[in-house]
């Protein structure tokens, strides 16, 4: 059975938020909740599946479920970082084709900056259980440093070079002047980027995304109930998910996940990345964008750096506009994970909503891609391919 | 830039994870043992009471402290900074590490490294890698 088409993003909504020191997190839960199903035209007693990572606070999806009011047949709180809203419009997708449920809610909120956390800088120690952390936790393992581990041995294998990692800061940075809500609405040039502050060689502090409060939520429904809505019509068409790791030491840094949830989402929705109008790429630092878009097969591997040159990624300017909100470059990173707005951003550009300065003209076909954990460790990339119908 | 030692965290004991006692009873003698999958014969990073390559047994042995630099990164917004690397051992597996006692300007991918070990905080002593 495909899951092609089993499913219509029908809601989508991202809090305005940056950051919310007087908001709990599940009150933003909520709020996001909400606005994606006024979205939608829907209510809250029409959903009956809910999906949240293991972040949101409570056990599983329980305390959510319970403060929001719901009464649901179908969760689901599988928690991989940032990606964990790719991989629940594919989970929702399964929900819906086999009968478990109709109008599928997914949520994501925090407020790491609030908080005070250092996301990239410092390492966090967790349980001594988990299985590698008392063999990586007294190396200094922070979120910037693994990334760059990643963009160190890419320039060392293809030559990639800051300047052209800086051109993907400054292709989010040209669509973020546009952005209201962005963090970061100065346009940034190849030359800022490259001279700003070392954080973790060789990524600098403008090869980093911002730390945001903030959330998003998605409405995923069957075909009847979508059609039977006044919104434009999203459908999901593919979706692909996988996990990479150290591989018991058999460590390879130059690729992600991508390589392999990229082909069961192409093959599902029955195109190829040239016929891609938007793409939503996973921006925690620019290493990431560029890897994940060899890895998605915009470009050969190794040839990223190339690709990203020259505006590639500018809306209006290059081939392949990407991240028209600003990303996570410059818009925002709720709760340390960027794979719901990704989603949002693609929904808007199929909808004809963004801002008109960065809407893609036609938009028909998008893709959201996430990564979530560290691409120098351990990580799941999940493809949601959509179509505007 | 200069090398300055930090101090080392450490998470838990020795015992939290029972079958991983070898590599630090190994640790604290000043060896390196690490597992090795007894059907494969390939050595296996991070430690662990079982192989991944088969679900089947290892066996723990000692290994040679020779390595190479696969990458790095040297943090530099932390104090004092530090420089987190893969090494890949003359055995084969790559392991996180950090790369010491050198000025971290001369840290190379490719370049040879030899295991020297660190106590940290808790007083666990752990692999680290200087130029060999």
């Amino acid at each position: 059975m495909s899951l092609k088409g089993a499913g219509y993003i029908v809601g989508a909504w991202e809090h305005p938020t940056r950051k919310a020191t007087d908001k709990s997190v599940t009150l933003l839960h909520a709020e996001c909740a909400a606005g994606a199903l006024a979205d939608a035209g829907l209510s809250k007693d029409d959903v009956d599946g809910y999906y949240c990572a293991g972040d949101a606070p409570g056990l599983g999806p329980m305390s959510m479920i319970d403060y929001m009011g719901l009464k649901v047949r179908h969760m689901d709180s599988t928690d991989v970082g940032g990606s964990s809203y790719q991989v629940a419009v594919g989970h929702a997708l399964q929900a819906i084709a086999t009968g478990r449920a109709n109008v599928c809610l997914i949520t994501l909120a925090g407020r790491p900056r609030s908080e005070g956390q250092a996301t990239g800088t410092a390492p966090r120690a967790g349980s001594p259980s988990q299985p590698e952390m008392q063999f990586e936790y007294p190396y200094g393992p922070a979120t910037a440093n693994m990334y760059a581990m990643c963009a160190m041995r890419h320039m060392h294998e293809y030559g990639t070079t800051s300047e052209q990692l800086a051109w993907i800061k400054v292709a989010a940075s040209h669509h973020a002047q546009y952005n209201e809500h962005a963090m970061l609405r100065d346009v940034v040039t190849v030359e800022d980027v490259v001279n700003s502050p070392m954080v973790a060689s060789p990524l600098h502090r403008l090869d980093c995304c911002v730390i945001s409060d903030g959330g998003g939520a998605l409405i995923v429904t069957k075909p009847e109930i979508a059609k039977s809505l006044k919104r434009p019509l999203v459908k999901v068409i593919g979706v692909g998910e996988a996990a990479k790791n150290q591989s018991g030491g058999e460590v390879d840094l130059t690729y992600s996940a991508a390589r392999w949830s990229g082909p069961p989402a192409w093959a599902m929705a029955g195109i190829k990345p040239s016929d891609i109008k938007y793409a939503s790429i996973y921006d925690s630092f620019t290493i990431t964008v560029l890897m994940q878009l060899e890895d998605l097969g915009f470009c050969e591997k190794g040839q990223g750096g190339k690709f990203v040159m020259d505006g590639n990624l500018i809306s209006g300017v290059g081939k392949l506009p990407f991240n028209t909100d600003g990303g996570g470059l410059c818009s925002n990173h709720p709760a340390n994970r960027g794979g719901i707005t990704k989603i949002i951003e693609a929904v808007r550009q199929l909808r004809g909503e963004a801002h008109p300065k960065v809407q893609v003209p036609n938009c028909d076909l998008a893709i959201a891609h996430g990564t979530g954990g560290s691409l120098g460790t351990r990580h799941v990339g999940s493809t949601v391919i959509l179509e505007r119908e | 830039m200069a090398y300055v030692q930090r101090k080392i965290p450490f998470v838990g004991t020795a015992d939290t994870n029972p079958e991983t006692k070898p590599f630090f009873d190994g640790a604290t003698a000043g060896k390196l043992v690490i597992p090795q999958c007894v059907q494969t014969k390939k050595y296996i990073w991070y430690p662990r009471g079982i192989s991944p390559f088969t679900l089947g047994p290892v066996e723990w042995k000692e290994v040679s402290g020779e390595g190479t630099v696969y990458t790095y990164s040297v943090m530099e917004r932390a104090n004092p900074p530090y420089c987190i690397a893969y090494v890949t051992l003359a055995e084969g597996p790559k392991m996180m590490t950090n790369i010491v006692d050198i000025d971290f300007k001369d840290v190379k991918i490719g370049m040879k490294v030899k295991l020297k070990f660190i106590n940290t905080e808790d007083g666990q002593a752990m692999p680290f890698f200087a130029p060999a």
